[in-house]
């Protein structure tokens, strides 16, 4: 694993590839659960309402989403794109799995977005984590209090 | 991307600030996919500036001028608004959420309505098609095999994959959008050969043969494959095609699935190892009596109180044959007085069963026929709903989520005796 540790924080780099451009900085939220938009998100309060989703109840906004991929009803990005309206988007998608749905999502959301990522990020990130996502790079950073050895 | 002269021509300004700026969204989009070009695409599918409240509030418009603004900003994701002229190729409108003629029966409110049809109205002064379904394969709306299509619904994306071999990926609202100005989408997924094989093979070993046993092999089905392309064998009767719309509308909502394959019958499925593209499957799954039963357990959970008080048909929108079945389960008889009856449908097959007299023997039966929406579109039941029973596989896995209900699943006959009765008597298979 790509890690190093400076000033007390573990900081691990993951290389992948831009899929929108942009800067953005915040606290991870991680599920392993694919997101739906239309009928799984209220895009009026940034939460997750599918039923039996790990993530049910919980707030994405602001936060640096970090997920397998988007699955469900083709209002998928026009759900997504209403909470850039509403105030209640993420500031970054992590993903591993591309489809038209998180693409369109992505871009008409205007959030820095990286996928194909070199580790797993669903496996490195933790919920909580500080992540930077530079999506003109492909670069995801990780941020945590190094373990004290 | 590599663009073709006259698509340089579109993002140049050349052909219209519209176009341009529909160009650019179609290019960050296929950047973002990784595709390296467009196809040409001449059959939209989409909900081309619909109206919604949080998008007038949002935009600071009226319903009368909003439409060029919520296209351009909402659709085009363009930050300058932009007259929108007429479409450049086959483009149609899909499902909205108010019923012109049964608005008040879906308790919408008349800026609802006036909101629809205003949006509506502009939408056919570009020349946008006003099927208003989630089945425009239904409504006059059939693609050619190969042709490059651009659609939103995954209930009519898998359709139109599968049954009928034309190419499209599960589009959305911007995009869609775009495409109608353009004629251009992503050379990306299903408008690729390579992509269209099958990767898990379904080996069915239980009689498949009404509505019912489709929509619980397709619910198993996209629930075990998720997102991939399955090929089915077995023991299944020709399907005809209300099996399809209820099979791939199960598929696509428990699980993903964009296109399917059924051995000997589907356009590119010939034979299993054509549909395999001669590769191995990553994986082969029987569906017996055991998964069947499980499936059908599954689609029930959401339901214990057998006092029915809503019956909603016609999710994918019915067909004229199941409007024959269910005014011949009702001639004659009426609903309890402790249920609500909706069948839902196209303006297209209400016109035709409107015509042969369907209609009237559902209303008289104290049915409701409506268009244009569904219950979890609209997110309308008849006030007071507790316990709905449905014969939609896709229905029962949206409908008890979006609304708080209880939901039965069975057959069309199931749920007609559950509207006559007030009870649900369905049996497990």
């Amino acid at each position: 694993m790509n890690a190093t540790v400076v000033n007390q924080q573990q900081i691990i780099t993951l290389r992948g590839r831009k899929v929108v451009g942009g800067y953005a900085a915040g606290e991870a939220l991680v599920t392993k659960d694919t997101i739906s938009g239309w009928g799984g998100i209220n895009p009026m309060t940034g939460t997750v309402i599918e039923t039996r989703h790990e993530l049910r109840g919980q707030t994405f906004k602001d936060k640096i989403l970090v997920f397998p991929g988007a699955k469900g009803s083709s209002g998928w990005s026009a759900a997504f794109h209403l909470t850039r309206l509403t105030g209640m988007a993420p500031k970054a998608f992590v993903f591993n799995e591309m489809t038209t749905k998180i693409a369109l999502g992505a871009v008409v959301m205007r959030i820095p977005s990286v996928t194909d990522l070199d580790q797993d990020p669903l496996q490195v990130i933790q919920t909580g984590d500080w992540v930077i996502v530079d999506g003109d790079r492909g670069i995801v950073e990780v941020r945590r209090p190094a373990l004290r050895g | 991307m590599q663009l073709t002269d006259a698509e340089r021509a579109l993002c140049d300004g050349s052909e219209g600030k519209a176009k341009q700026k529909a160009m650019d969204l179609l290019i960050r989009y296929g950047e973002a996919l990784g595709a390296e070009r467009f196809v040409n695409t001449t059959n939209v599918a989409g909900v081309p500036g619909y109206y919604n409240p949080v998008l007038l509030d949002y935009y600071k418009v009226t319903a009368e001028d909003a439409y060029d603004v919520i296209y351009s900003r909402f659709d085009l994701d363009s930050d300058e608004v932009v007259e929108v002229p007429r479409m450049m190729v086959n483009s149609c409108a899909l499902q909205g959420g108010v019923d012109a003629e049964g608005w008040q029966t879906l308790g919408k409110s008349i800026d609802a309505l006036r909101m629809s049809e205003t949006s509506e109205a502009a939408s056919a002064a570009r020349g946008i098609r006003i099927l208003k379904t989630c089945t425009p394969y239904l409504a006059g709306n059939v693609p050619v095999q190969g042709e490059h299509c651009a659609w939103m619904e995954s209930s009519a994306v898998v359709y139109c994959n599968s049954v009928l071999g034309a190419r499209t990926n599960t589009e959305g609202r911007e995009s869609t959008s775009a495409a109608m100005l353009t004629g251009k989408i992503p050379d990306f997924g299903f408008h690729r050969d390579q992509n269209r094989c099958a990767t898990h093979h379904i080996e069915v070993e239980v009689e498949v043969a009404s509505l019912m046993d489709w929509g619980m092999l397709g619910y198993f089905i996209g629930a075990t494959v998720g997102e991939h392309i399955p090929v089915v064998t077995g023991r299944f009767s020709r399907p005809e095609l209300i099996h399809h719309k209820h099979f791939g509308a199960a598929a696509a909502s428990s699980g993903g699935v964009e296109m399917y394959h059924l051995e000997g019958i589907t356009p590119e499925a010939p034979t299993l190892e054509k549909a395999l593209g001669a590769r191995a499957p990553l994986a082969v799954i029987p569906y017996g009596k055991t998964e069947q039963q499980r499936t059908y357990d599954e689609l029930n959970s959401k339901a214990s109180d057998p006092n029915v008080d809503f019956v909603m048909l016609g999710c994918p929108h019915a067909a004229l044959e199941q409007f024959r079945e269910i005014a011949s389960l009702l001639e004659g008889k009426r609903i309890s007085t402790h249920c609500n009856l909706w069948l839902f449908t196209s303006r297209a097959v209400k016109g035709e069963a409107d015509a042969l007299g369907y209609t009237k023997v559902i209303r008289a039966a104290g049915g409701a026929v409506l268009t244009d929406t569904c219950s979890s579109i609209a997110q309308a039941i008849p006030p007071g709903t507790k316990v709905a029973a449905l014969d939609s596989a896709k229905q029962t896995h949206y409908l008890p989520a979006i609304m708080g209900i209880q939901a039965w699943f069975g057959s069309t006959a199931d749920c007609i005796d559950a509207a006559l009765t007030g009870r649900w008597n369905g049996r497990r298979p």
